[in-house]
């Protein structure tokens, strides 16, 4: 892949017409977005800047161990945000942080080890952004909907354990509803894509000038790298938090201590 | 003796639930009752492990309750829970679930007899009973188990007259087979001398 294009800076700033428009509606129909347009504007302009540059660092200095310390560092901050999202589940921090650097490590690794990217700077960045985010996006589906559905299910789960059931069979069925939720978005869109919408880095690939054979097979590679991280994140969340909810002689905590 | 309470306390939500409780149960049919909120499904919960004491001590035949493996000790002290909780599927799957916990055999037929339940229950799913089959389905399930002691909280309090005396009839049966004893929580007095050879008070 050598096709390269330069974007000058007016070009992004003739972009924000669109993003005037958008506050332009807001104030008209009342929506009253438009302080969290200008909000959502300025952070996107330092955010990505910034990573613009931490990621040129990385590509300059070409060695593994600054990639790596930017993965774990995804990975630490993406356990921090899904763990918001997973407020019902106790000690949920834990299972996400396992989840996420399992997820990363093993697709990465599998990616590279079957010879499909070399393991640069170049691939592993944007390779890895995307794994580690989507795996924090399922996990902390997962986990949230792990939390409500163990809420619901108290009884018939306390039920089920005066049957003499262990905690993880009691809780088989809550599980395997969160482990579905963590990974149906991904599996639907995987479905539908190319009908409904085109996935971004196809659209990337095309604006940077590549052939539509290229984009396409490229776009594939990810989408699937990306299933196993979703499924790998979300099932070892899930396994990993069930058992917060328990006591080690199978006994549902109180949701209150 | 089957029960024996010591010193017993239980704090939920920062209070005493439970405070120094003791009491004897023995072998046959005993009921349990008080005014609503006086701790007897508290109670209940704790004599098969599906909540430990905060406080003081309970032995199961004359041996403390912590030293049984919970899950063995659930199989042989079955409790049926106020509000019936069935697993999705029919009612014989959930025997066959309960049975095959417990290492039984099922004869389905049967176990649906004593719970006062005729063989058509069988292929019935359970989204599909009233409460008062489902109440009776819990027991069903319950007793495909082989317990030694039923635990029953409340086993009438959600139903009409007519489905209680089908409880009921049931439970008076499976008092006189002998083979199993009961612990039934309930709020009624005159219930509770129809069904207990023991009353027990829980004071306010
Ligand atoms: N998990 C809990 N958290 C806070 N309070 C509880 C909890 N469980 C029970 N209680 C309180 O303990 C008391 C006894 O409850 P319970 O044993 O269900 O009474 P009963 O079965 O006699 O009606 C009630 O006041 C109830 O509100
Ligand atoms: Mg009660």
């Amino acid at each position: 892949m050598s096709t390269s294009i330069h974007i000058a800076p007016w070009q992004v700033a003739a972009s924000l017409v669109l993003v005037g428009l958008a506050a332009a509606i807001s104030f008209w129909q009342r929506a009253d977005l438009e302080r969290d347009i200008l909000v959502a504007t300025g952070r996107s302009i330092v955010q990505l800047t910034l990573v613009g540059y931490a990621i040129k660092l990385i590509f300059d200095a070409d060695t593994i161990w600054l990639v790596l310390l930017l993965l774990a560092a995804m990975v630490f901050f993406g356990a921090i945000t899904a763990r918001h999202r997973a407020a019902k589940v106790p000690d949920s921090f834990g299972p996400l942080l396992i989840a996420l650097a399992l997820a990363g490590a093993s697709t990465l690794g599998l990616v590279v080890a079957l010879g499909i990217f070399e393991p640069t700077p170049r691939y592993l960045v944007p390779v890895g952004g995307m794994v580690i985010g989507n795996a924090m996006t399922a996990s902390a589906v997962a986990l949230n909907r792990l939390g409500d559905e163990m809420a619901d299910a108290r009884s018939r789960i306390e039920a089920t354990l005066a049957l003499g059931a262990t905690a993880r069979e009691a809780a088989a069925p809550t599980v395997r509803r969160a482990l579905r939720s963590g990974m149906i978005a991904l599996v639907d869109s995987t479905k539908t894509t190319g009908l409904i919408f085109f996935p971004g880095t196809m659209v990337g690939m095309l604006l940077a000038g590549a052939s539509p054979t290229d984009a396409v097979r490229l776009q594939l590679i990810l989408l699937y790298t990306l299933l196993g991280s979703v499924s790998i994140s979300a099932l070892t969340a899930t396994l990993l938090a069930y058992r917060h909810f328990f006591t080690q002689a199978a006994q549902l905590r109180d949701p209150g201590s | 003796m089957l029960f024996e309470l010591r010193e017993v306390g239980v704090d939920r939500g920062g209070r005493a639930v439970l405070d120094s409780f003791g009491a004897s149960v023995p072998d046959g049919s005993t009921a349990i009752v008080g005014p609503s909120g006086v701790g007897k499904s508290t109670l209940l919960r704790l004599l098969n492990r599906l909540a430990d004491p905060d406080r003081g001590e309970i032995a199961y035949r004359g041996r403390p309750l912590t030293e049984y493996e919970p899950l063995a000790l659930r199989r042989e002290v079955a409790l049926v829970p106020q509000l019936p909780a069935l697993l999705e599927g029919t009612v014989e799957s959930n025997l066959r679930y309960a049975a095959e916990l417990a290492g039984e055999e099922l004869d389905a037929e049967a176990t649906l007899a004593r719970a006062g339940l005729d063989p058509s229950f069988a292929a019935r799913d359970v989204s599909r009973l009233s409460v008062g089959e489902q109440q009776r389905a819990m027991l069903a399930r319950a007793l495909a188990q082989r317990p030694r002691v039923l635990l029953l909280d409340e086993p009438t309090s959600a139903l009409d007259h007519a489905a209680r005396d089908r409880i009921e009839a049931a439970l008076a049966e499976l008092r006189r087979e002998h083979e199993v004893s009961i612990v039934l929580v309930s709020h009624d007095p005159e219930q509770a001398r129809r069904l207990g050879d023991q009353i027990l008070e829980m004071p306010a």
